[in-house]
């Protein structure tokens, strides 16, 4: 075992606690502390823009991990603590209220912070972005008040989240618009029709849905409080809420300003390995150099657990590479995505099952290389598809939109 | 509410007192039972609060969905006639005193 004195984390989330419950499992037996900067212990955040949201939760249901169970296995956690700077040289970190905190492994588990809406009003009151317990909590305080009042909803940005909060709003019986820059929705990560399906989908459950809208502002009442979405061509969406969901940017600040490298994240290899042998790096926080150089950024609980398992055997001296299948999943109303693989640079694509049903999957295809699979309310075929990707296997594009065809029998046995 | 009995694959067994409506993992999750992981929060989506339910009791619960099946065939440890994911079964009185098994891996 390569270290035996303390390993601090920076962050409480997801990617922490796994890099900490790794830690343990593998045998590591001195100090591991988690520093958390929200004021609440590890809890889950998918069901944030879901079931929490919803208020189908209470808090207590949404706690990843109970304080009796880290004590258990003699994880301290400090929460509201905010890590202002790491030394390299001194091996220590300091705290916002100037307190040292020596280290002889560091994990940096930082996460990400959702990007603001460059425009006049971005700032407004009743503009809201969510990450955290706490933004989803102000947001369902928002659209309790927007129910009462009877004011619109006004999503900017048709992505995982804004979606998922625009599919949680008109559950409440909310009025709600969904304005998406983009020619269509989810533009960056599925295939054309899976997008023109989202679409109709929430067309379907009444959500106002405005593709290649060009904002030009939050316009404001005299108190600061956001009363509307205004675009370039000067149509106006009055909105009582207005949810900015526009992507995230890595929590990088803190590795930047100690010289690790960082490009638009904290580069790490598939071990979770910065630049510095002592300091490590799991989840939203990290951009993963790639055998073939480039970068990859991913945001997902997969993502994070299993850049925890990697970089807690890093620290350990062990080489645990995160070579698994990519994986992620979205629930809106009664369907369920479940995504596997990486589409990117798809050419053309086949079709299992029948889009009209709403149970079946997309396959993206780059030649004859099978690269991912997108599934709709049809889990066998994501968790097969997971297994072929994971194998290197790919079926034929004709196998692949053959339902009776039996992908499995292509796997090695 | 219902009494729950966890017992680990270890034989550790722990008796929680779960409210109405809350599912059997977020009961393990918040009271320190190891043996269940929930990474995806009660999604079903990654199958890894796989659990055996007592045989005779397995009426007392609804059945699983499509989805939670074809999440079933997917669990780390061995699949079982009496397998189900945690996070898919609410408590209520109907549950009182049910003891789960839990499997010796998740992942």
């Amino acid at each position: 075992m390569s270290i035996t004195g303390p390993i601090l984390i920076v962050g409480a989330g997801q990617a922490a606690v796994q890099t900490a419950e790794a830690l343990r499992a593998g045998g590591f037996e001195g100090p591991v502390t988690l520093l958390g900067d929200e004021p609440h212990g590890p809890y889950h955040r998918p069901p944030l823009s879901k079931a929490w949201m919803a208020g189908e939760m209470d808090a207590a249901q949404l706690v990843m991990r109970a304080p009796e169970m880290l004590a258990r296995k003699n994880i301290g956690l400090h929460t509201g603590t905010r890590v202002t700077a790491i030394d390299r040289t001194a091996k220590h970190v300091t705290l916002s209220d100037g307190t040292t905190l020596p280290y002889a492994g560091l994990v940096l588990a930082t996460g990400a912070t959702p990007r603001a809406l460059p425009l006049p009003g971005g700032n407004a009151q009743g503009v809201y972005a969510l990450r955290s317990r706490d933004d989803a909590s102000a947001i369902a305080e928002r659209m309790a008040v927007c129910i009462e009042r009877q004011l619109p909803v006004v999503v900017i940005g048709g992505g995982f989240i804004g979606l998922e909060v625009a599919s949680t709003a008109r559950k409440k019986g909310l009025t709600v618009t969904v304005l998406e820059a983009a020619p269509r929705l989810l533009g960056r990560v599925l295939a054309p029709m899976l997008s023109d399906w989202y679409a109709e989908l929430h067309r379907g459950h009444g959500v106002q849905l405005v593709l290649g809208a060009q904002i030009a502002e939050i316009i404001t009442d005299h108190e600061g409080q956001a009363t509307g979405v205004r675009l370039q061509d000067g149509t106006l969406y009055p909105a009582g809420l207005v949810v900015v969901g526009i992507g995230v940017n890595a929590n990088d600040e803190l590795a930047r300003a100690a010289g690790l490298a960082c490009e638009r994240g904290i580069v790490v290899d598939a071990c979770g390995r910065t630049s510095d042998p002592s300091i490590v790096a799991a989840g939203d926080c990290t951009a993963r150099r790639l055998a073939d150089g480039s970068l990859l950024r991913l945001e997902s609980v997969q993502n994070a657990t299993e850049q925890g398992k990697s970089a807690a055997a890093a620290l350990l001296g062990q080489e645990r590479p995160f070579t698994a299948t990519p994986w992620f999943w979205s629930d809106q109303y009664d369907k369920k995505l479940q995504m596997a693989g990486l589409s990117m640079g798809a050419e053309h694509w086949a079709v299992r099952g029948d889009i009209s049903s709403g149970s079946f999957t997309v396959y993206h295809y780059k030649g004859d290389k099978l690269l991912a699979a997108d599934s709709i309310n049809a889990s066998r075929d994501h968790l097969q598809a997971r297994k072929l990707l994971d194998a290197g296997v790919s079926p034929t594009p004709q196998q692949a939109g053959d339902a009776g065809f039996d992908l499995n029998s292509l796997l090695p046995r | 509410m219902a009494n729950i009995t966890y017992v680990e694959a270890n034989g550790q067994s722990t008796t929680v007192n779960l409210p109405d409506g809350w599912s059997l993992m977020q009961g393990a999750t918040t009271n320190g039972i190891d043996g269940i992981i929930g990474e995806c929060g009660g999604s079903c989506a990654c199958a890894t609060c796989h659990c055996y339910v007592e045989e005779s009791r397995l009426g007392d619960i609804p059945p699983a969905s499509e989805n939670e099946l074809a999440m079933l065939e997917n669990v780390a440890d061995e699949r079982r006639p009496n397998s189900r994911l945690a996070c898919q079964i609410k408590a209520s009185p109907k549950l009182e005193g049910l003891i789960i098994s839990l499997p010796a891996c998740q992942e």
